[in-house]
């Protein structure tokens, strides 16, 4: 945020998610719309995170559990379909994961700092029926 | 105008409470969240009743606790409704979690505190241990002297706090019992002139405007909330004074009653003087006039405004008196008293010579008699003559068994 002096601001420690009027922002997607700098959307909490989830397209079934169940909606979904995971709001709680039905799953959590291709690219088989 | 008119005489006998009821439903207000305590609930009953009546278009919220009654008042003001509710004693010490949120998120919210006793021991009658609990919590505290006090405050509070430079919330502070349910004459003021006086209520940020969304009751941390209390310590200290003094101004032009700051009475010439809050200011009022016929020339500062502390009217008003008596009504416990600490803090690193001397007295209801002022100025003429001060520091009246007093 910018520097500001202590009389700088709106009183009564408010915030403004939106600069400027807003209409119909049901209808608007997230990428579209008018966040102001102090809105959530423009927070990150990548910070927090220990695990990451890596999202795996080729087990995907579009089944949109993962998209429901996020408690931060950080899956991105668009025309019901699966397209990714919001990398700035996510917090690695690992609820996608616990939710996703496919075998193997589509989405498995990594240490932060693993390489997504190289996981993909050694994801696990499909676990056997016992 | 769906609601109907009340048709007022021009003098009306009311009880401190049914007094702040009628204002409360001459401002129109728009939601009541309450929970009844003794001795504030006929306030709340009161506005019910009127609501019931179809004298107000409002919503009474019925909640399970004081708390809830603050938080709701809360969410109420956050939306962007004119708010007031009622609350004493342990009701109050219930509130006064959400009381720091009210004032932090700078919400205009009324809160009539009917002055009571804090348990233990549990007790029901008037003394200002709950004016003095809240007097931190960042609200405007107003004091009225008695019914009439009591409605025309309203006015005032909710002129003030509503003003979009202040957005303060405001408390009218009245002694339980004494004031609260003592019947007298209160001059009124009609339905119309009362309401276009306080005005129609201007939303600011509401979280009803769809238009523009809004977070109330954000966090800060260290980064920031400094700078948020910074800011509401400079308009409590800088804004609110004025504003109170030219509503005064206002009130007096529209019903010729004067209000002050400092309510002073015979302090010009006076050697003597005390000063005190709520009913007693009138009895001292009383006494002073007696003693200055036995030659003592007597004073009594009453303050009307109590947080912010009006300390240049403070000063302004004891410049030239000798002896000063703090009569504080709340139990100090192991500290020289509120009022003492205020008006020794006024006073210091001026050039005044004026000796003081802190009193406790009606503690839980206990009356303040007339022989007890008697006796009161008479020890500060001592200290007058003697040139210094003759009695402890901080002495118990009206307390039973042998005198009590340390320091």
């Amino acid at each position: 945020m910018a520097k500001k002096g202590w009389d700088e601001f709106e009183i009564g420690a408010m915030l403004r998610s939106f600069d400027g009027k807003i209409d119909d922002i049901a209808g608007t997607r997230q990428e579209d719309r008018d966040y102001s700098e102090n809105s959530s959307y423009t927070a990150s909490v990548a910070d927090w995170r220990l695990i990451k989830p890596i999202f795996n397209k080729d087990y995907c079934i579009d089944c949109q559990f993962c998209w429901v169940y996020c408690p931060d909606v950080s899956i991105i979904s668009r025309d019901k379909k699966m397209i990714g995971i919001d990398m700035d709001h996510c917090k690695g709680c690992g609820i996608c994961v616990e939710v996703c039905p496919t075998n193997p799953k589509s989405l498995l959590m990594f240490p932060e700092q693993a390489d997504e291709e190289a996981e993909i690219a050694s994801w696990p088989t499909k676990d056997e029926e016992k | 105008m769906a609601f109907d008119k009340m048709e007022l005489r021009d003098i009306e006998v009311w009880d401190g409470n049914f007094a702040a009821a009628q204002a409360l439903r001459q401002c129109q207000i728009d939601v009541v969240a309450a929970y009844p305590i003794t001795p504030s609930t006929p306030i709340v009953e009161g506005y019910a009743k009127f609501l019931a009546d179809n004298y107000i278009e409002g919503e009474f919220v019925m909640v399970e606790s004081e708390h809830a009654a603050m938080s709701g008042c809360i969410g109420a003001a956050a939306a962007g409704g004119r708010v007031a509710t009622a609350t004493s004693s342990q009701g109050f010490a219930l509130m006064v979690e959400t009381l720091y949120q009210a004032s932090g998120m700078r919400l205009p919210i009324v809160l009539n505190v009917v002055n009571r006793a804090l348990a233990s021991p549990l007790n029901v009658n008037g003394d200002h241990s709950d004016m003095y609990l809240g007097r931190d919590s960042g609200w405007i505290q107003i004091d009225a002297y008695c019914p009439q006090d009591a409605y025309d405050l309203n006015f005032i509070a909710f002129r003030v706090s509503e003003d979009h430079d202040i957005r303060l919330p405001a408390m009218v502070h009245q002694d339980g019992f004494m004031t609260s349910h003592t019947a007298q004459g209160v001059t009124t003021i009609s339905d119309d002139a009362a309401y276009n006086f306080v005005g129609d209520y201007k939303p600011m940020n509401d979280m009803l405007d769809f238009e523009h969304p809004v977070t109330h009751g954000v966090q800060t941390e260290e980064d920031w909330h400094f700078e948020h209390k910074a800011r509401q310590h400079n308009d409590l200290m800088t804004k609110v004074l004025p504003k109170i003094e030219e509503v005064f101004k206002d009130f007096e032009k529209l019903s010729g009653r004067r209000y002050n700051i400092v309510e002073e009475y015979e302090t010009k010439d006076a050697d003597v003087c005390v000063v005190c809050l709520g009913s007693s200011v009138e009895t001292a009022r009383e006494v002073a006039g007696e003693m200055r016929e036995k030659g003592i020339k007597a004073g009594v500062v009453g303050i009307r405004v109590i947080r912010p502390f009006p300390f240049a009217q403070i000063r302004d008003a004891l410049k030239d008196i000798k002896a000063i008596a703090a009569l504080d009504r709340s139990s100090p416990n192991g500290a020289p008293g509120m009022l003492f600490n205020e008006i020794a803090g006024s006073l210091f690193n001026t050039d005044t010579k004026a000796l003081l001397s802190g009193y406790v007295y009606g503690l839980g209801g206990r009356d303040l008699t007339k022989a007890q002022l008697v006796d009161l100025f008479t020890e500060l003429q001592a200290n007058v003559d003697a040139g210094k001060v003759t009695t402890p520091l901080q002495q118990f009246i009206g307390v039973r068994g042998p005198k009590l007093s340390y320091l």
